[in-house]
């Protein structure tokens, strides 16, 4: 990759940019900008004059980089990367994962491709992380409820907390539903019961 | 067994017609399970829907016809058989702008003409006094919105690409940019001027039904291939959106309407917001004065669901004015083939009713100028002291 490209990244999630920046980085590229706030992006863009935009499709201000298509006194002209049909796998995988890229005309297809690639592999590796917080988070959650349930089984029927747990394992096997639903159950019925 | 179909829209009043159909049941009733997508841009929309995510879209009518003439992006050929809505956007200027109008004014300012050489008045004091030009947002640039305020500003003798700056931004962000005065007025689609009215930081100065008594706003957009390969779904799809465009009409099911469009994932606004549009009676200054009329937006009424080619031909002709396309007659053809009434009334299974004496002659009725004829574009054109 040419590490003369200017590269502007557009994100309202810092985290993602910094994770792509880091990619690109790695890959040698050395003119990274990142901007995220809405105000006066298209002054900020014309003023840095980029070789490459990329911005992330949950961004609204998508709709204000296309006016640049149309703004004939800007030297360089920007073109969006699904103005080039013949990869039609690589746009399905830039949608599918959530990211968009303009170009400056001439710009050697060969060469985006690399950084389309890169993009993608960033950006999926971003949801696949998120995914893997949410998961975490969710299991957190999980055992929290699964301790008052325990807590409360021990309470009502004199359980030791292994037989507590056994109760809830076995429950939620017989019934096909996870034991954190059934812990669920068990704190919304004592609540009502209450 | 029913089919499923994915559909792209904008959250904006206009998109009306897709969420009841949906949710009413209309689609349903058709044999289709359709999933409303919810996008954030414009782009986004063209996008999924060029590379077939969307099997259809909620498209501005002057996009479907630039992507069909390949003008500004991929060129992929687009058919509508069902409009969205016609008019249905406004004017909204800063209190500052709008008392600088009002004050060089001669006569009512709720005329275009008048606002517009008001306007002329107020820039060429500004520019005078070495003042920044006055900024404008509007949505897109291939947009109803951006056709309006060139239309209105050039009759008054504005030009809109040397005298005022226009902006893209996304409707959401008019209110906001007008408040912190990045903008000092916008054109833009339902709810969002009523937004800033209510927040006091705006004045609709028109509505654009004043500037032009009838536009094509949105289209339900669908590939050109994928109508051809799908007659039946078509007429399916076409089928639900014009019951559902009749339910909207209905002035007994307002209130439904009004809670459906507003449910969360629709466009999440508070139903009041939804019903001024829908009545056309809408606020138009903080004060709380009110202005209305029977033509703010047509959903199905008024024939206005039926796609109209002399309306393609009237925003190709918009390109050609303001330099973003080139005056063929192959490009003429291929915008006005992007309307097709045919396959609105195939669907409909009888030929569409003639259009009530309110309609303008002329098919779109502007507020100063010649006629349109969609014949005779360049001599329409010669009209236009200023233009590309």
């Amino acid at each position: 990759m040419d590490p003369s490209l200017k590269i502007v990244i557009v994100d309202e999630n810092p985290v993602r940019a910094a994770i792509l920046t880091e990619g690109l980085r790695e890959a040698g590229m050395t003119q990274i900008m990142h901007l995220a706030a809405t105000t006066n992006l298209l002054a900020r863009v014309y003023e840095i004059d980029p070789d490459v935009i990329l911005i992330d499709l949950e961004s609204p201000s998508r709709d204000m980089l296309e006016q640049m298509f149309q703004v004939s006194r800007i030297v360089k002209r920007p073109i969006a990367m699904f103005v080039d049909q013949s990869d039609s796998a690589s746009i399905q995988a830039s949608v599918d994962a959530g990211v968009s890229a303009y170009i400056v005309d001439g710009l050697k297809k060969e060469r985006m491709k690399h950084i389309l690639d890169l993009c993608i592999s960033r950006f999926n590796a971003f949801a696949r992380l998120e995914g893997e917080l949410d998961r975490a988070r969710n299991a957190l959650e999980d055992r929290k409820v699964i301790d008052r349930a325990k807590g409360i089984l021990m309470k009502a029927k004199a359980l030791s907390e292994e037989q507590a747990y056994i109760l809830l394992r076995t429950t939620a096997m017989n019934e096909k539903k996870k034991i954190a639903e059934i812990a669920q159950s068990v704190v919304t019925a004592s609540e009502i019961l209450k | 067994m029913s089919t499923r179909l994915r559909i792209g829209f904008i959250p904006l009043v206009d998109a009306a017609a897709l969420i009841v159909a949906v949710d009413k049941g209309f689609c349903v009733a058709e044999g289709l399970e359709v999933e409303l997508v919810r996008e954030i841009s414009w782009a986004n929309v063209r996008d999924k829907f060029n590379i077939g995510i969307f099997d259809a879209a909620h498209l501005l009518a002057p996009m479907a016809i630039a992507s069909s003439l390949g003008i500004g992006h991929v060129k992929v050929p687009v058919i509508s058989a069902f409009g969205l809505g016609v008019n249905g956007n406004a004017i909204t200027v800063s209190p500052a702008l709008h008392a600088a109008i009002a004050a060089a004014a001669d006569g009512d300012v709720t005329d275009p003409m008048v606002s517009a050489q008001a306007l002329a008045r107020v820039v060429a004091t500004r520019k005078a006094a070495g003042l920044e030009p006055l900024t404008f947002g509007m949505t897109f640039p291939f947009s109803s919105h951006n056709y309006d305020l060139r239309f209105w500003m050039g009759a008054g003798g504005v030009d809109p690409d040397e005298d005022v700056r226009l902006v893209v931004l996304p409707p959401p962000y008019m209110v906001e940019s007008l408040a912190s005065k990045h903008l000092d007025g916008f054109c833009v689609g339902a709810p969002w001027n009523s937004v800033a009215i209510d927040l006091g930081i705006g004045h609709i100065l028109h509505f654009t039904s004043e500037l032009f008594q009838r536009a094509a706003e949105k289209l339900l957009a669908v590939r050109a291939p994928w109508a051809a390969e799908h007659p039946d779904l078509l007429a399916r799809l076409v089928r639900a959106h014009i019951r559902a465009a009749d339910f909207i009409e209905a002035e007994a099911n307002r209130d439904e309407v009004c809670a459906l469009l507003t449910a969360p994932g629709r466009i999440e606004v508070t139903p009041e917001l939804i019903r001024r549009t829908l009545d056309g009676r809408l606020k138009v200054a903080p004060d709380g004065s009110i202005r209305s009329t029977d033509r703010y937006l047509l959903v199905g009424r008024n024939g206005a669901a039926r796609p109209d080619p002399v309306q393609a031909a009237w925003y190709y002709a918009q390109m050609v004015r303001w330099g973003q396309a080139p005056l063929s007659a192959d490009l003429l053809e291929a915008a006005r083939a992007v309307c097709r009434p045919d396959l609105y009334d195939a669907a409909l299974g009888a030929t569409a009713a003639p259009l009530p004496a309110s309609e303008p002659a002329d098919g779109v009725g502007e507020f100063t100028g010649a006629a349109f004829d969609p014949d005779d574009i360049a001599g329409y054109l010669a009209g236009f002291k200023i233009r590309r």
